[in-house]
């Protein structure tokens, strides 16, 4: 790489690292010194973005067409296997690292508020800066088992944060749940990984890339095994169907960790490398196919459970599953610019929606605190009327909540609308995307008759926390609110970063990624729309997003609400919803609980204690001992019995020597 | 000279100690035919040095010392075992079994 700021790459990740040795060394020594923390915490992110911002310039100044890839260190030199630390700058892991250092900073400036009063600070700032480090490891590596070691990183302190309250088992047991799921998708990575060296021989990525078309025939069992397999381990990271349902836990966590984990960054990893493996998904069409139509199902799936969950974080964890189906949709059609549009464009809005959700947790629980209330501070039924509180919060979330309902002129519209054209452009050469279109429509209606009465219940209507909590509700430190403002204004606009050229933009960030996207569109061009087609489509999406909204408006009366305690199940298709389809306890029945049986029945009781300890330790000494018991037998105590043994014993020796 | 003869009376006696040790149920009588066995073999060492050099005589001191320090220590043992038992009869004396 040249003499210039680009030389210094490895630095981005390199700060946060730095970070996490320095918080985490005071965490061990002296917790208490929370103003040093916030410095180093915040402050190596905020050189972190700085950096990234310079670099990003640089790489736009230059604009070359191969990716620059910077050479660490040999990392695995195993004879055909050669594999490099080495970090990769392309328009891609660019966006990328935009979001990922911004979003992050941002999000540690909200902590300092947020965290403010936990014994745990100091560790909380370890832990986010590490996984800032894996985050920025993942987006910038240039193999995949760099990649993977961001990958699986992220996991560990995705784990570590969930379970950061340790002390409640809900905690903890939701951490796990994280983990183990997130496992059975890198399980399908580590495969994925394996056949891409056994077909190619190497996993650089350009390499692989470049070897893909000749080593793997177009639509043949290995390539569509490889995709599947990594998006195997998409469908565990970033939460689609089948293996969706450790997101709605991981909000055991700290909000600030829902809003960067769990939202804005690693859950949408993913997504970046379906659209990083571009070109193996455009060679297996079926895998394509299988990404856009478990997007597409997933974002209809889990917009409707949003619409009847009452944790406000549980509505939001809800809802980021169905926008990352949205985002799969989007990359499996093929149109990966417009899936990264939508992540960078989700980044913002929903980080904001998590920040601004957490500012109201807090003013409610502060509430509560102050009046001795032991009422759930995250229940939509206990809130009402904040918008009086929270005026800031209220106007900034607003903003979030029209973006994602996908009204114009926010960010959502754009990147939204771009992944249902896409779906249906696909749609003219295989009916099957017509499905997923209306599919991701659905959920677009879903999504905006939820916002609304997220908003609706939280910020509107009367207050439902109470005589004496009613007085103490206040807006969050400006330390808090700032980062959820500078987030509104991101969200506001970010939508001109790529406008469509039927509205009159230049389509930037799709040109600005077209050298990482244009090997797998060649493979797979991408049908174009008319532009009028385009503009009914958008027409029609539009139309489906006010009617959310003002269906929601219209249906929902917070007046009638009453507060959780008071309230009554509910019954048919709402409980069904409430209870989330009781996929957690299918999934307990049919497959937790048949393994702990086979475990602890078959594993543990048989195979364990009968056979290994049964037959194989014991029965060894078992058999040892009878035979020692049959040569005791010999051992009479009479000596003449034995003389006569000896003597019997010498005839036979000197007959057979002598003979 | 006469070695025929002196294996020959050498065999008898050592068969009539190995008899002796396998039929008798005295321990000293039994004793007494090891120290038979032994002094048959000294036997057949001395023949055999006639023909075959001074090394079977050298050794046959040396089976008389072993004798006499195996002597010592067996009826030290013996006379141990009456003592506490009262008896020599070794179809008696059987507690060291499996």
């Amino acid at each position: 790489m040249p003499g210039t700021v680009l030389g210094y790459l490895w630095l981005v990740p390199a700060l946060p690292l730095a970070g996490f040795v320095a918080n985490g060394t005071l965490a061990l020594v002296a917790p208490e010194r929370k103003r040093l923390v916030s410095v180093i915490g915040v402050g190596v992110l905020v050189a972190a973005f700085a950096l990234a911002v310079a670099i990003v310039l640089e790489l736009a100044h230059l604009h070359p067409d191969a990716p620059l890839v910077l050479r660490l260190w040999s990392w695995l030199p195993v004879g055909a296997l050669q594999v490099n630390v080495a970090l990769e700058l392309d328009p891609l892991s660019a966006v990328m690292l935009l979001v990922v250092t911004g979003v992050s900073a941002l999000i540690h400036v909200y902590s300092v508020g947020y965290m403010q009063n936990d014994p745990g600070y100091a560790r909380y700032f370890a832990e986010l800066n590490l996984f800032v480090f894996f985050m920025l490891t993942l987006v910038l590596g240039a193999n995949f088992p760099v990649v993977f070691v961001g990958w699986v990183g992220g996991g560990l302190c995705s784990y570590l944060l969930i379970g950061f309250w340790f002390a409640e088992k809900i905690n903890t047991d939701a951490a796990l749940k994280a983990f183990i799921m997130n496992r059975i998708g890198d399980c399908g990575f580590l495969l994925a990984m394996f056949l891409l060296f056994r077909y190619t021989g190497t996993l650089d990525f350009t390499t692989v890339f470049a070897a893909a078309p000749t080593a793997f025939r177009a639509g043949g069992g290995p390539i569509t095994a490889v995709a599947l397999l990594l998006f195997l381990g998409c469908t565990g990271k970033s939460a689609q169907i089948p293996l969706y349902t450790w997101l709605p836990d991981a909000m055991q966590g700290p909000t600030p960790v829902s809003a960067l984990i769990h939202a804005a960054t690693m859950v949408t990893a993913g997504v970046y490398l379906v659209a990083r493996c571009g070109v193996l998904f455009a060679l297996a069409p079926l895998a394509g196919a299988a990404v856009a139509g478990i997007g597409a199902l997933t974002a209809l799936f889990a917009a409707t459970i949003a619409l009847q969950q009452w944790d406000i974080k549980k509505v939001l964890a809800y809802s980021t599953i169905s926008q990352l189906g949205l985002m799969f949709l989007g990359v499996g059609s093929g149109a990966y610019a417009a899936g990264i549009f939508h992540l960078t464009t989700h980044a913002c809005f929903k980080a904001l929606l998590f920040l601004g959700a957490g500012s109201v947790i807090h003013a409610v629980q502060h509430a509560c605190h102050a009046t001795d209330s032991h009422e759930d501070p995250q229940d939509l039924r206990n809130m009402g009327g904040l918008r009086l509180a929270l005026p800031w919060t209220c106007a900034a979330m607003w903003v979030a909540t029209l973006a994602m309902a996908g009204v114009p002129p926010f960010a959502g519209f754009f990147s939204k609308d771009e992944i249902l054209a896409a779906a249906f452009a696909r749609g003219a050469a295989e009916p099957a995307w017509y499905v997923f279109w209306a599919a991701g429509l659905a959920s677009a209606l879903c999504t905006a008759f939820y916002m609304t009465r997220l908003m609706l219940y939280t910020f509107h209507g009367p207050n439902r926390t109470g005589e004496g909590e009613r007085a103490h509700l206040h807006e969050a430190p400006g330390i808090m609110t700032g980062p959820v403002l500078v987030l509104g204004g991101l969200t506001a606009v970010a939508g001109v970063l790529n406008v469509p050229p039927f509205l009159g933009g230049s389509a930037r960030l799709e040109r600005w990624l077209e050298p990482v996207t244009q090997a797998a569109t060649r493979l797979a061009p991408l049908p174009a729309l008319a532009p009028a087609t385009e503009a009914l489509l958008t027409g029609f999406a539009v139309a489906i997003a006010v009617a959310g909204i003002g269906g929601a408006w219209r249906l929902l009366d917070p007046a009638r609400l009453v507060p959780a305690r008071l309230a009554r199940p509910e019954r048919g298709l709402r409980r069904l919803l409430a209870k989330r389809y009781y996929i957690d306890e299918l999934y307990n029945t049919f497959i937790v609980r048949p393994i702990r049986w086979v475990s602890e029945k078959v594993l543990w009781q048989f195979v364990d204690r009968r056979l290994l300890d049964g037959a194989g330790v014991n029965g060894a000494a078992r058999l040892a001992q009878a035979a020692g018991w049959v040569g005791s037998r010999l051992q009479t105590g009479d000596l003449g019995f034995y003389v006569v043994v000896f003597v019997a014993g010498v005839v036979l020796v000197l007959g057979a020597a002598l003979r | 000279m006469l070695l025929g003869p002196a294996l020959f009376v050498s065999a008898v006696l050592f068969a009539l100690g190995v008899a002796g040790v396998l039929l008798r149920r005295n321990a000293i009588v039994i004793f007494m035919c090891v120290e038979l066995m032994l002094n048959a073999v000294n036997l057949t060492f001395v023949a055999l040095a006639q023909t075959l050099g001074i090394a079977g005589q050298i050794i046959v001191f040396f089976v008389m010392a072993v004798a006499a320090a195996e002597a010592a220590v067996g009826l030290a043992i013996l006379l141990a075992i009456f003592r506490h038992r009262g008896t020599l009869d070794l179809q008696n004396i059987h507690l060291l079994k499996g």
